[in-house]
């Protein structure tokens, strides 16, 4: 036999029952739960009578509907202008509360969206099977985990008998290997691999990210990179456990401690894939290849690298690609041939399960230190990824570079990424972006979404169009 | 969940491919703590020319007579035949309620993200996988076709062209069977109450920290 992927352990150790059919039952260690995908789950529980499985298994909090504008917050749930988001939001606080849910309430520390919040209080841990109603649960498998998103059904599957009813994906290696440019960042790793291997290469796969750029990443840079499987159409991302994982976890709110702790770290240890472990598919990159990435069209996989220049339809031999490309360019008003560095930027978001945490708001804020954000960008979010990325961003000052630069400064939550609170775009608007979704609309209908890393983003918003970081910014990188 | 083990109906276009959650069904509709009613915002802002707000009457809004979906001749349509990785991104189950919601008891394509097609399973909307020529192959005879009716044959697992001839497609035997009989699959995993307890047992015993930690 030969030997197991870390998806391979994480599945043996988590499977309850195997069924003749091909389906399996698993058991979900952690369940995070938010606004948006919950409330029709907690609406089944009480139709068909059932309770919650297990009550210390998960924790809630709200973050994709929340106003992102300190005033507004500092009115709690009664401050959210728009009715059915208040609606929403309390319907989350009603439903922990009457079936006894941990949550992190709106403006108590602590909360965040999902996937900042639950590594950084250790409601994630290695080994753990993770789930959660929204896609970017990927994220998680930064800590080995298998983590993936569930939509509402499953979400009250899993509230009701802890477990899920699934099937073994297949195994996928991404190896990246080499040394990054000074300037390339987990995130252009991401889109450059989304490039490579389109939005569809992942369907069905569970990948593990491995080289030794994955090995020199620090846990939030892994979770950029596993946040983003998802938009290569795998489920599932993870990187194995090694010294880093463990040191990460270490002193966290709901990770146990002393002797507890290094048992538990011993085993994380064994997360690893076997040498002679068999991958499905395997994916190579190398390093040195890989310069900042940035989006031009309407999928995570139409990106360039900032040298580059926006693709012309005429150059693919593959009819439907023609098309793809034709509707893209005209929905994003750009003309093929141009140099991506000639598009403007109306606004800049920095932010979202991808890109929120205290390593992105340094990488942003050492780009705009000492400088203004340009007169026709109308407007420069950074929103903090939870209540503790926040406190620690203030405690360094940042939130203080970026105001002097004229960057606003918001309360944690998913804001603009998804534009489902007043952080939107206007029709026609180009946002230099932070975020992991270009779709039409995605960021506000007829809004023109340009996914790039914190450092480039921040770079945009100085020079007002999308510019290379390292010729801008060279010295402070 | 309504099952069924044949259903017969109008085949309407959506020809392009990687369609995502967010185009299936935008944001703002996303409020709604409701399962039902998001039928009239399907692919709102590729059907209307405004700009959809939760709440208002559709009816009275300006249409974009370039969507498929708006012609005369797709009014009612019950089958969806569409491209490539259909569904991508968000989690979001408000997708397949609001093609449930529409009318739409089936989809075909060439294939699906993942998270979106075990979510049409839990609502009873089946998602039938073909091949790219054969789903080409619809597409034309589709657009040659006023009023193109297709059969799919869940049971003999078989969508049949009006011509007689059919396309078999695969589909794993659990989902079929839960689609089939509409089984509720919470019910069905809670007989194995005694499994999942013998796990969590043995696991307490091997890894104590994975029990009691969030209180």
């Amino acid at each position: 036999m030969s030997g197991r992927t870390v998806y391979d352990k994480l599945w043996d150790s988590h499977l309850v029952k195997q069924n003749a059919d091909g389906s399996a039952l698993i058991y979900i260690d952690r369940h995070i739960l938010h606004e948006v995908t919950s409330p029709q789950a907690f609406e089944g529980l009480r139709m068909a009578g059932r309770k919650p499985w297990r009550l210390d298994t998960n924790v809630a909090t709200p973050d994709h509907n929340i106003s992102t504008d300190p005033s507004e917050r500092a009115a709690g749930v009664e401050g959210i202008p728009d009715h059915t988001s208040r609606i929403q939001v309390q319907t989350l606080d009603d439903n922990c509360e009457h079936f006894g849910i941990k949550e992190f309430k709106m403006n108590e520390m602590g909360q965040g969206i999902v996937h900042v919040m639950g590594p950084e209080l250790g409601a994630t841990m290695p080994g753990f099977t993770v789930v959660c109603g929204d896609s970017h649960t990927a994220t998680h498998g930064a800590l080995a985990c298998l983590a993936h998103g569930i939509g509402t059904s499953e979400v009250e599957h899993v509230l009701a008998s802890q477990c899920l009813v699934t099937q073994k994906m297949k195994n996928m290696r991404v190896a990246v290997d080499g040394t990054l440019g000074v300037g390339v960042t987990p995130k252009d790793i991401a889109l450059a691999i989304i490039g490579e291997i389109g939005t569809a290469g992942g369907n069905g796969h569970a990948i593990e990210f491995a080289g030794s750029v994955f090995r020199d990443m620090s846990i939030e840079g892994r979770m950029t990179v596993c946040n983003m499987a998802i938009e290569a159409g795998a489920r599932v991302g993870l990187v194995a456990v090694d010294k880093k994982t463990i040191d990460y976890c270490r002193g966290r709110q709901f990770v146990p401690e002393g002797e507890m702790f290094e048992k538990a770290a011993e085993y994380w240890r064994t997360l690893v894939s076997d040498e002679d472990a068999v991958f499905d598919a395997e994916v190579r990159l190398n390093a040195q290849d890989i310069a900042p990435q940035v989006t031009w069209g309407t999928s995570p996989e139409m990106v360039v690298p900032v040298t580059s220049v926006i693709p012309k339809a005429e150059d693919q031999t593959d009819l439907g690609k023609q098309k793809g490309i034709q509707r893209a360019l005209e929905y994003m008003g750009l003309e093929g041939g141009a140099p991506i560095t000639s598009v403007d930027v109306d606004r800049v978001f920095i932010g979202s399960c991808t890109n929120s945490r205290i390593e992105d708001m340094r990488a942003a804020a050492a780009v705009v230190k000492g400088h203004k954000v340009a007169s026709s960008v109308k407007q420069a979010l950074v929103v903090p990824g939870s209540q503790m990325v926040k406190v620690q961003a203030e405690a360094e000052g940042l939130d203080k570079v970026f105001i002097e630069a004229g960057l606003d400064w918001r309360e944690p939550g998913c804001s603009m990424c998804l534009a489902m609170n007043a952080d939107k775009l206007g029709a026609g608007e180009h946002c230099a972006s932070t975020s992991n979704r270009n779709f039409e609309g995605r960021q506000g209908s007829g809004g023109r979404t340009h996914l790039m890393s914190p450092a480039m983003a921040a770079a945009a918003a100085i020079a007002g169009h999308i510019v290379d970081v390292r010729e801008f910014a060279g010295d402070r990188l | 969940m309504k099952a069924f083990a044949q259903h017969q109906g109008l085949v309407a276009p959506m020809d392009r491919a990687n369609v995502d959650t967010d185009m299936i069904i935008p944001k703002q509709f996303l409020k709604s703590i409701k399962r039902s009613g998001f039928g009239p915002n399907l692919f709102d802002e590729l059907r209307y020319r405004d700009e959809g707000q939760p709440g208002q009457d559709c009816s009275q809004r300006p249409l974009n007579a370039d969507f498929p979906l708006n012609w005369p001749r797709f009014a009612n349509a019950s089958i969806l035949l569409a491209r490539k990785n259909f569904g991508c991104g968000s989690s979001r189950e408000h997708a397949p309620w609001a093609l449930e919601d529409y009318g739409f008891r089936v989809i075909i394509a060439p294939s699906y993200a993942d998270i979106f097609y075990n979510n049409c399973f839990k609502n009873g909307l089946l998602p039938v996988v073909l091949t790219e020529q054969q789903v080409d192959m619809l597409f034309e005879e589709m657009n040659a076709t006023e009023g193109y009716q297709l059969t799919i044959d869940l049971a003999a697992q078989r969508v049949i062209r009006p011509c007689g001839d059919s396309f078999e497609f695969s589909i794993d035997p659990f989902r079929k069977d839960c689609f089939v009989k509409g089984l509720d699959e919470i019910g069905l995993t809670l007989q194995s109450t005694q499994a999942i307890k013998n796990y969590e047992k043995t696991r307490a015993a091997e890894q104590p920290w994975v029990f009691g930690a969030i209180k």
